[in-house]
């Protein structure tokens, strides 16, 4: 599958003005990926991706396509293709018409594009439909459409800016299964962007997190959700309770985290966090809620907590307790529905235990907001 | 909402009907004097229902020549004010941020300069121009047509440019980089993407060119040299006396818009039948079904019928004959004017015999009444414009004529209009 052609991102800066959109990014995408890009909205994923197709020239580094420096290259001249963030169908063209356009302007003839439009159109099931307007289509069709239009064109990279945003829960899923599989089937590089954390986990191979035009952290979706690099990633990519303190003692990967409410606790270093950490920073550990769970031992100790029920919620898959520690220290679990009632009352005390090896301690740091 | 009290809807109903008369009153009233056969526009003393005005117009070498002119410029304005609203429309969205509102104010300004002033600086540069390229008196540069293209293309163009800045903001620049990263160059993404979303807009750009440059005046002026247009053959004619060919050119101007205004609505009501349908809209423009054309268009019922009208009255104009009703108008007015001699014979005769029996008059001004006479066509007004129908009629009544100046009580408007319309025969004999 490593057929495809890879993109590298050397030093990249994208300054609009005074204002830094993309600050010194690194990134090595290989040939035939799927390499998204995850992060809150502002963040710079769509000039990552603009820089890349050559709607902008980065101000300081570089933008390697297979190798080539795309330097003074417009984006008629790359070989990727753009699938925007509306979009951007053109509306007065029959959905054969746009689908065929990037060979209507390398002169094929009529008879050409329509048969390559019939096979385009199967492929992304639309069959018979190519005659309707792109108004005339529904959401998740005229997303199929741009995906085919894209595809028309054999680009060896396919960018996709956030083109499942507009579509409904239902569609959403249905549509990630077939980009997986459409990316499978044609082979080439897919580089994606998102702000929904569940895309980039479901469908990627790779995954970049950004904050504010940094990338904090490279990696599998796994390594991602289980060994963040900083606590931005860690808030931002699933829930977490967040515990803040000061390492007081390290143990091999692990460690020792006094903190400010909820005493003295153990966790792992996050591996990009290994040897960054001595005894006496801040640091913030981060437990997800479904490592928490009800202890049977009822005393506290370095990987338990006491607390208080606030109230619980039933959702279906799984049970949200959302409980107070001491001080006021907030957290939430979630207990798999195994078919027994578990839904705890108020001011029931609980004692919660987990493994040291599920909470992870990164320097502290900035968390994603909300 | 049936909070609304009477009263303020009757107040509303009023105003509407004093607002469309006061728009719309002038040109009626223009169009009806179209078909008096009375040698002024008028309407009140309703001569003969008459098509002799078309005629007039259509023998009328000067008012068809400027028509002609007129044609021939506003082609060339359309052309080049289209082209040049349409760059600085596209320039303006490409152009520097900061420049824009600058670079705008510009481009907007000849719409505020008078025209006078662009007629006389178009005449005055391309004179200049001509003189520095050292070419003739009749050089290309001195021509009629040259100059007043140019001249009103320097506003009308800021008019287009209007137009296209409008609907460009609706344009989405995503899809001219969507057709670039498909592969597309610069030229083949304007044209294939960005001119067909421009269309429109180039449609509207196009028929106000035409419109604005039909009508212009202050600008041509100036500038028309050896070929003058409507206007200004419109303007010199009204210089020796006003005749109703005028209201005719007028009533067809206004035929001609309400035409193209009626196919227009037909056409968006059409769109928009066709989307609330869910039909596509390509499907339904494609051909005039009968049936389909009609239901629930009511503006393509009322065009038709509009058609069916003026093809009705063209058809109806070429047997029509005007001259047995003129005939009777004029043996009914000659009645009348006889009696009215008749009358004022009597009565200067029982002035004479009552001078003669007492010593002064003291119901005579009561006596100067003139009996009305019994015509139904004499209107009240009759013998105001009597001198033009006396003038028509024929020599003999030359010297009938003499008496009516000297009764100065029985009109206001007799003699205020009788120099008038003496002076406007003069020329015709
Ligand atoms: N042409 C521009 N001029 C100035 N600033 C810009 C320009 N384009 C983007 N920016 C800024 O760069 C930052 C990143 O923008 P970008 O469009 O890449 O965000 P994004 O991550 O794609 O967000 P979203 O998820 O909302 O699409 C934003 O703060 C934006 O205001
Ligand atoms: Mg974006």
């Amino acid at each position: 599958m490593s057929s495809g052609v890879g993109v590298d991102l050397q030093d990249m800066w994208i300054k609009f003005g005074d204002f830094v959109a993309v600050r010194e990014a690194n990134v090595n995408i290989k040939g035939g990926e799927f390499f998204s890009f995850l992060g809150p909205s502002g963040c710079g994923k769509t000039t990552i991706l603009r820089a890349v197709s050559g709607f902008l020239e980065p101000s300081d580094g570089k933008v390697l396509i297979g190798g080539n420096d795309m330097a003074g290259k417009g984006p008629n001249e790359r070989p990727t293709a753009l699938i925007f963030q509306n979009l951007a169908l053109f509306p007065l063209m029959k959905v054969w018409e746009n689908i065929t356009f990037s060979m209507e302007v390398r002169g094929a003839s009529a008879d050409e594009r329509r048969k390559r439009a019939d096979e385009l159109l199967d492929m992304i099931a639309l069959s018979g439909q190519g005659d309707k307007l792109p108004s005339e289509l529904s959401g998740g069709q005229k997303q199929r459409v741009a995906i085919a239009r894209a595809l028309c064109a054999q680009p060896d990279v396919l960018l996709l800016d956030e083109p499942l945003s507009a579509l409904d829960l239902k569609l959403r899923q249905h549509m990630r299964t077939e980009l997986r599989e459409i990316q499978k089937r044609v082979g080439i590089t897919f580089i994606y962007i998102t702000h929904d954390q569940g895309e980039a986990l479901t469908m990627s191979d790779s995954v970049a997190v950004m904050k504010a035009g940094i990338i904090d952290q490279i990696s599998d979706g796994k390594s991602i959700y289980d060994d963040p690099a900083t606590a931005f990633v860690a808030s931002f990519v699933g829930e977490n309770n967040v515990f803040r303190g000061k390492i007081s003692k390290i143990i091999d990967g692990q460690a020792i985290i006094d903190t400010n409410r909820t005493g003295l606790l153990r966790g792992r270093v996050s591996s990009m966090a290994q040897g960054k950490l001595s005894v006496g920073d801040d640091a913030m550990m981060f437990i997800r809620p479904e490592a928490l769970d009800i202890s049977e031992e009822k005393s506290a100790s370095d990987t338990r907590i006491i607390a208080n029920v606030r109230h619980s919620e039933f959702e279906g898959q799984s049970y949200n307790v959302f409980m107070e520690g001491s001080a006021g220290k907030e957290m939430k679990m979630a207990l798999t529905n195994r078919g027994e009632t578990r839904l705890y009352d108020a001011d029931v005390e609980l004692t919660l235990g987990y493994d040291a090896n599920q909470a992870v301690i990164v320097p502290a740091g900035e968390l994603a907001s909300e | 909402m049936k909070t609304e009290s009477p009263l303020i809807r009757f107040g509303l109903a009023i105003y509407l009907v004093l607002f469309f008369t006061y728009l719309l009153g002038p040109l009626v009233l223009m169009g009806i004097t179209a078909f008096n056969s009375a040698s002024f526009p008028q309407v009140t003393p309703w001569e003969v229902f008459s098509f002799e005005w078309f005629t007039t117009l259509f023998n009328d070498k000067r008012i068809l020549s400027g028509i002609g002119n007129s044609l021939i410029v506003g082609f060339f304005t359309v052309i080049l004010s289209v082209a040049m609203g349409l760059a600085g429309a596209l320039m303006l969205t490409q152009i520097w941020p900061k420049l824009r509102a600058t670079f705008y104010t510009v481009i907007i300004a000849p719409i505020l300069i008078p025209g006078v002033v662009l007629g006389i600086s178009t005449l005055v540069f391309w004179d200049r121009v001509n003189i520095m390229l050292g070419l003739s008196d009749d050089s290309f540069l001195r021509n009629g047509i040259f100059l007043t293209v140019l001249g009103q293309a320097t506003f009308i163009s800021s008019y287009c440019m209007l137009v296209f800045v409008a609907r460009l903001q609706r344009y989405d620049l995503g899809l001219t980089e969507a057709a670039l990263d498909l592969g597309a160059t610069h030229v083949q993404a304007f044209r294939k993407i960005q001119l067909p979303f421009l269309m429109p807009a180039v449609g509207s750009a196009a028929v106000l060119a035409f419109l604005a440059s039909f009508e212009n005046y202050n600008t041509t002026t100036f500038t028309f040299q050896d070929y003058p247009t409507l206007t200004i053959e419109l303007a010199q004619k009204v210089r020796y006396g006003i005749d109703p060919s005028v209201s005719a050119l007028a009533f067809i101007i206004v035929v001609i818009t309400v035409f193209f205004a009626l196919l227009n609505e037909v056409k968006t009501r059409r769109a928009q039948l066709a989307i609330a349908n869910g039909a596509p809209v390509g499907a339904v423009s494609g051909s005039f079904k009968m049936p389909g054309f009609f239901s629930g268009n009511p503006a393509a019922v009322v065009l038709t019928l509009f058609v069916a009208v003026v093809v009705g009255t063209i058809a109806y104009s070429q047997f029509y004959d005007p001259e047995p009703a003129k005939a009777v108008l004029l043996k009914e007015k000659r009645a009348a004017q006889q009696l009215r001699i008749k009358a004022l014979q009597e009565r200067v005769r029982l002035q004479r015999l009552e001078k003669k029996l007492k010593g002064p008059d003291i119901f005579g001004s009561g006596n100067s009444k003139v009996p009305q006479p019994p015509s139904k066509s004499a209107s009240p007004f009759g013998n105001v414009f009597a001198p033009t129908n006396l003038e028509k009629a024929a020599g003999t009544n030359k010297d009938e004529k003499k008496p009516a100046p000297k009764k100065p009580g029985t009109s206001a408007f007799g003699n205020v209009f009788a120099p008038t319309n003496l002076e406007k025969a003069a020329p015709k004999e």
